[in-house]
């Protein structure tokens, strides 16, 4: 895939219109790279100018912070803001919830000022503005529900984005019983996704894709790469990999465009 | 002689409102316990939350069947309570119901009328609140933080509503005179007949009492509040108007570690630099809280405001799933911890002495506090906007930059992060190589 990087752009002079922010979990995890290259192709299609920072991104801090190391995670806040500001960046889009939470509320006074957006927010702008157009070949008819990520959701009060995304595509979109405010966390946040959980009766995760399969759908979508990490678990604990696909909104449209 | 009884009611009325006042100043100087944290931006957005959510309980009806029965035990509960106006005033110039002469009939009936109605109908949410908690015993009422007084509490309460309403009807049934207006009695004329084959001395000294136990039940009533999860009555509204008005997801940035962050990164500062002249015996900030006094005050009038509706914890991902944490629990330990320190303070002249407890370990364990996700689902539904995250993760400050105390996976994934920018061992190098991967 061509993919430019701010260090790139730069050389030649160009400021894109925005930058990707991958995230960790973006750049690293088998699973959620297919994320990042269906919302690069997103990108691509829609002729967006954008760039990444590549070798020059590094933890948002987002994980310290939850875990109470504000030390960390002040250190890794100011040493990204001193890169993006160096580039100049004014608008990020991110495809990581966490990512996006932190850029955008916690980054601001530590210096850090820039627009930011969900990658389903950025979508629907492009499909707003008729910059890209989906079809309804594939998933139509399907039936999808979406689980909320806690920090799209509850955390920055975005519901909408989302499932304008996934009503776009012609499928039957039907809601968990606990959905928007009220939808239960897939058990990854607050640094839970790199600690075994304390001891209790049941994993968080089984239990919201006990959720999930009460609507009986065949893809459950989300927008978060550690939801995802998180639901597909569940599904693989319940045997249903056969009936049920775990896909992000962006891998969704990246079928119909 | 004559004034005896209007004596006798001025001095319960001032000892009754003076012992409350005594214990709301209480309250106020425990609160100011905490450190200070300036909640007075943006005032208008601060009233709407109050008259949205507190005034006009907009977040108690997401639970439409306790919302609403709800709704009727405060509407019932404020309006009922102009009568106590007219109560006060009959008991201390000796006057029987002034406001029939004051307003017309009419109006005077409508209104009593008005709140006998309502009188019937918070007896009968409370009984169904009663059901609900030991009949039918909905799960969060028996989650084992309630156990012993806060289970007895919430009941208490249901019985004083119960008694308080049916005392006002008793009180309006047995008054003669008003039962021959025949106005303003549309549920005390179903009561009166009961009261009929007593003689009308007999009914006179039951009106009476009834009203003497109307007022002083009362007045007991609000003495009680300080004892009890019930402060909320009053506390909903500083604690909407005070409440966090940012998004859900923004933590506070610790400032004391932004100044010491800035010093690491500042290429020009001198490292062996001597502290500022005056400043060697200072302490060092403390970061995040391991007791009541490290929280701030909104997070200690949190723990105040709490009345144990157990919502948060009904919504809880990790106590729906049996772990220890429980987003009321951290609320009432907060609360207990923070009257503990208040009483030692009342002992001890004024000054707190060193008890060898703290809200961490003592009354919280990590094992709770590393058990939240950090979901916010806690924060989304209390219907007063109590915010038991924020608590958590000051708690996990502490437990991490005072003491290097998280869990080892936490720790590894921290490491991580310091060395190769990533929570897992990956090389910064292959960052991008995703794009070339398929």
């Amino acid at each position: 895939m061509i993919v430019p990087t701010m260090a790139e752009m730069m050389a030649q002079g160009k400021q894109p219109e925005v930058l990707f922010w991958v995230g960790a979990a973006g750049s690293f995890d088998d699973r959620a790279k297919k994320i990042t290259r269906a919302f690069v192709k997103i990108l691509h299609k829609a002729n967006v100018d954008f760039a990444v920072l590549g070798t020059e991104e590094t933890s948002t801090g987002d994980a310290a912070k939850r875990a109470g190391n504000e030390f960390l995670f002040q250190m890794q806040a100011m040493m990204n803001i001193e890169v993006l500001n160096g580039y100049k960046v004014t608008t990020i889009v991110t495809a990581d919830p966490h990512s996006f939470n932190t850029l955008k509320n916690e980054y601001p006074s530590l210096g850090g000022n820039y627009k930011v957006f969900h990658h389903t927010q950025f979508i629907k702008k492009l499909l707003d503005e008729g910059r890209l157009t989906v079809a309804n070949a594939v998933l139509e008819g399907k039936r999808v529900t979406y689980h909320d990520p806690c920090y799209l959701g509850r955390a920055n009060d975005e519901y909408e984005s989302p499932r304008d995304l996934i009503k776009r595509l012609g499928v039957n979109l039907t809601e968990m019983k606990r959905h928007k405010s009220t939808a239960l966390c897939c058990g990854a946040g607050g640094a839970q996704m790199f600690k075994e959980p304390e001891k209790g009766d049941k994993d968080i995760n089984v239990l919201r894709t006990e959720d999930a399969l009460e609507t009986q759908a065949e893809i459950i979508a989300t927008g978060c790469p550690y939801c995802n990490t998180m639901m597909t678990d569940g599904i693989k604990f319940k045997n249903k990999e056969a009936e049920v696909e775990v896909l992000d909104i962006a891998e969704l449209i990246a079928k119909e465009i | 002689m004559h004034y005896l009884p209007n004596i006798i009611f001025a001095l319960v009325a001032v000892v009754g409102i003076g012992f409350f006042v005594r214990n709301l100043r209480k309250v106020i100087r425990n609160i100011k316990l905490g450190k200070s944290v300036d909640r007075t931006d943006n005032q208008s957005a601060r009233w709407k939350n109050m008259i949205k959510i507190a005034l006009g309980q907009y977040k108690m009806v997401r639970r439409p069947i306790s919302g609403i029965l709800h709704v009727v035990v405060y509407l019932g509960f404020v309006i009922i309570n102009i009568e106590v106006l007219e109560i006060i005033i009959d008991g201390l110039f000796g006057t029987h119901r002034v406001f029939q002469d004051v307003l017309s009939p009419a109006v005077y009936g409508f209104l009593i009328g008005s709140f006998e109605i309502l009188a019937a109908l918070v007896f009968m949410a409370v009984i169904v609140f009663w059901i609900r908690r030991n009949v039918i015993k909905v799960k969060r009422f028996w989650n084992k933080e309630m156990k012993g007084w806060p289970k007895n509490d919430g009941n208490f309460i249901l019985y004083f509503e119960m008694v308080l309403m049916a005392l006002f009807i008793v009180m309006n049934a047995t008054d003669i005179p008003f039962q021959a207006g025949e106005i303003g009695n549309p549920i005390s004329q179903f009561v009166a007949p009961w009261f009929k084959s007593l003689n009308p001395e007999t009914i006179h000294i039951i009106e009476q009492s009834a009203w003497w136990a109307h007022i002083i039940g009362i007045l007991i009533f609000l003495n009680y509040l300080y004892y009890s999860k019930h402060l909320h009555i009053l506390l909903a509204f500083p604690n909407t108007f005070f409440a966090n008005l940012n998004p859900k997801g923004q933590f506070d940035n610790l400032e004391a570690v932004t100044k010491e962050v800035q010093l690491m990164m500042d290429p020009d500062a001198d490292p062996y630099a001597a502290p500022e002249e005056g400043t060697e015996n200072e302490v060092p900030e403390k970061f995040g809280a391991s007791d009541v006094t490290d929280l701030n005050w909104v997070q200690l009038m949190n723990a105040y405001t709490c009345t144990e509706c157990g919502r948060c914890t009904s919504a809880c991902p990790a106590n729906l799933t049996g772990k220890e944490l429980s987003p009321r629990a951290i609320m009432m330990k907060t609360r207990d911890r923070m009257e503990e320190v208040g009483k030692n303070i009342d002992t001890n002249g004024g000054e707190f002495k060193e008890d060898g407890k703290q809200l961490l370990n003592d009354y919280i364990t990590p094992e709770e506090l590393w058990a939240c996700t950090s979901c916010n689902a806690c924060v989304e539904e209390c219907p007063v906007n109590i915010d038991p995250l924020s608590i958590i993760v000051e708690m996990r400050r502490y437990l991490v930059m005072e003491q290097s105390a998280a869990p080892q996976e936490l720790n590894m994934m921290m490491t991580n992060i310091e060395n190769n920018g990533a929570p897992w061992q990956y090389n910064q190098m292959d960052r991008l190589n995703w794009k070339d991967e398929e």
